[in-house]
């Protein structure tokens, strides 16, 4: 009945009247097509999906298959009790926070950049796709090097320019270190932002500029009153997708510092990784990670609300 | 619109500053892998390198793998990227053409909710999958093979096609496939002969964003490889970076070895990104 029911709306919203078959066709072709990408994704997912929860209330301490105590929510319970995941909890909150608003912020400054009427545009949007592109552990490595206390072009950079001449550990204490990685975390992500915001940008209508200028506002009011405003859907969609990225950080704080000095860099994500496969406590490494899956979910789940709200139509 | 001249001005210096900011440690990396180790350790740095040596390429390129020949597992690394990026790129994107198509154009049940879940887990963090798909590999004996590894990034990178082709085929208009199925075209031979040529911009779009996807993933690889039977060039990159700090011309040579596929394969489709981004992640 319902499927019947189903296969005459289906008929009715179809544009053309079909000229081979009926809904039913039409739903079997659907899964033909979806069947393939189905298989591989759910396949591979939702068995891990199952399981991690099934870890996650027993009190699994190694890789060995065995019999493990159940422990029922007490691995979540542990992670709110635990006094090393609060500090684990501020640097993660801490990376995110300003990593996000940073790049934001230049990002807006990028974009305007790439949008400005400047000769030679393709050049300058070519030099910004570059940290983009750069894989994130090189991007890590890289800066770890630049960072050497030793011999580091920072510490050559501010010894050239006589700014300071002392040998800086610029990974050496446990806040520096952090806002440090957050620097090369800035210098790649900036760009990906930036073309976020350039796509919102060009549909900004010209007139609206002019218009703008006819009523005597400066380039700073203009931005302030007629970019910024229609800018807003753009950004709110870039930021939520940072600020899930930024909070499953994991690769470049394991290229560059390890999670130290002094558990000064572990956030959620590696400190997680560490209590599964160094300390072996896979139980409450699960229950972390189902944590972390929950909460990038909240941020997701606002993510497509926007999304549905159609606030990025009419955006190519 | 007439700019006035001091905005423009402002924006060319604005411009400069940027270009500088970017490609300053992108010449340092290169630099550092051609200079030579003397230079690199010298007790002041040395921006320019006294003898240029292209020796590391070298050992990247000849010398043999195995045993603690780090310059040969380099070269072996990148192997094993390319076959897995590539793979999973292909897969993903056949998989995500067909089920794009199906979201974009076909009624049937559950369709958003199908949807939704596609995009549900391509935001999974990997930390969340990653314990029980270690279990899972190792049962069936596919720990340290290429092969686990392109499994579990084509169900990563297919979400991902699927998304963005979809968006890209609700844009184009249905007449032209309609027109193609009045003159006696299957759906499916529609959506060969007349929907896919039309798509090509944004397969080739999405195809680069799913390479650089695959290309620099790093978790999953760190935990399922052990060996340079499946080891990729992140992972490697990483574990040279922990062992020779003190020489880091060699990760610097792998580093724009690394570096040298995904930027290539921007910088030639780097108009498209702008609206492939959106498209992919922007477009409801």
């Amino acid at each position: 009945m319902t499927g019947m029911a189903i296969a005459t709306r289906i008929r009715r919203r179809i544009r053309v009247p079909t000229l081979t078959g009926t809904g039913t066709r039409e739903v079997r072709f659907a899964i033909a097509l979806l069947l393939p990408a189905a298989l591989v994704v759910f396949g591979v997912v939702i068995y891990p999906v199952g399981r991690t929860l099934v870890l996650s209330l027993f009190g699994v301490d190694s890789a060995m298959p065995g019999h493990y105590p159940f422990v029922g929510l007490r691995n979540y319970a542990k992670a709110f009790t635990d006094p090393a995941f609060y500090p684990v909890l501020w640097h993660t909150v801490y990376f995110t926070f300003v990593s996000t608003a940073l790049e934001l912020t230049l990002g807006i400054g990028v974009a305007m950049v790439l949008n400005a009427p400047l000769k030679a545009r393709w050049l300058w949007r070519s030099i910004v796709v570059l940290p983009w592109a750069l894989p994130t552990i090189v991007d890590g490595a890289l800066w770890r090097w630049i960072y050497n206390g030793q011999y580091g072009a920072l510490n050559g950079l501010l010894s050239t320019l006589h700014i300071s001449h002392t040998d800086h550990q610029w990974l050496g204490s446990p806040f520096l270190a952090l806002n440090m990685v957050i620097v090369a975390d800035v210098w790649k992500n900036t760009s990906i932002v930036a073309f976020f915001v350039l796509a919102g940008l060009q549909t900004i209508p010209h007139e609206l500029y002019e218009a703008a200028r006819m009523d005597g506002a400066g380039p700073v009011r203009s931005f302030l009153r007629v970019t910024l405003p229609l800018l807003r859907p753009s950004i709110a969609v870039v930021l939520i997708l940072r600020t899930i990225e930024a909070f499953k950080v994991f690769d470049i704080i394991y290229v560059m510092t390890g999670g130290g000095p002094a558990s000064g860099t572990q956030t959620v994500a590696f400190y997680t990784y560490q209590q599964a496969f160094s300390n072996q406590l896979f139980g409450y490494g699960s229950a972390l990670a189902y944590l972390i899956a929950l909460a990038v979910f909240a941020l997701a789940m606002v993510y497509l609300r926007i999304l549905r709200q159609g606030a990025m139509a009419g955006v190519r | 619109m007439r700019t006035s001249r001091r905005y423009l001005a402002f924006m060319y210096a604005m411009a400069v500053l940027m270009a500088v900011i970017i490609l300053a440690p992108f010449a340092w990396l290169v630099i550092s892998s051609i200079s030579s180790p003397a230079d690199l350790v010298s007790s002041h740095v040395h921006w320019l390198p006294e003898r240029p040596t292209l020796e590391r390429y070298r050992q990247i390129f000849t010398s043999a793998s195995g045993g603690d020949n780090v310059a040969g597992d380099f070269r072996v690394a990148m192997l094993n990227s390319l076959i897995v990026a590539g793979s999973t790129t292909v897969i993903s994107l056949v998989l995500g053409c067909l089920g794009g198509y199906a979201f974009a154009r076909l009624r049937f049940p559950f369709r958003r909710t199908t949807l939704m879940s596609f995009l549900a887990i391509y935001m999974l963090p990997p930390i969340a999958l990653v314990i029980p798909l270690y279990l899972a590999l190792s049962g069936l004996g596919l720990l340290d093979t290429k092969l686990g590894l392109i499994v579990t990034y084509c169900s990563l990178v297919t979400p991902f096609c699927l998304w963005t082709m979809s968006n890209y085929f609700l844009s184009l208009p249905p007449e032209l496939e309609e027109a193609a199925r009045v003159d006696g075209c299957s759906r499916f031979g529609a959506l060969v002969r007349v929907v896919l040529p039309l798509a090509r911009p944004a397969i080739l779009a999405t195809a680069m964003f799913g390479f650089l996807l695959a290309w620099d993933e790093f978790l999953y690889s760190l935990i399922f490889t052990s060996t340079t039977n499946s080891k990729t060039i992140p992972v490697a990159i990483a574990e040279f970076t922990g062992k020779f700090s003190s020489d880091f011309g060699l990760v610097a040579a792998g580093g724009v070895l690394a570096a040298l596929p995904p930027v290539l394969l921007a910088l030639v489709f780097q108009r498209f990104i702008v609206g492939g981004l959106t498209a992919g992640a922007v477009k409801g």
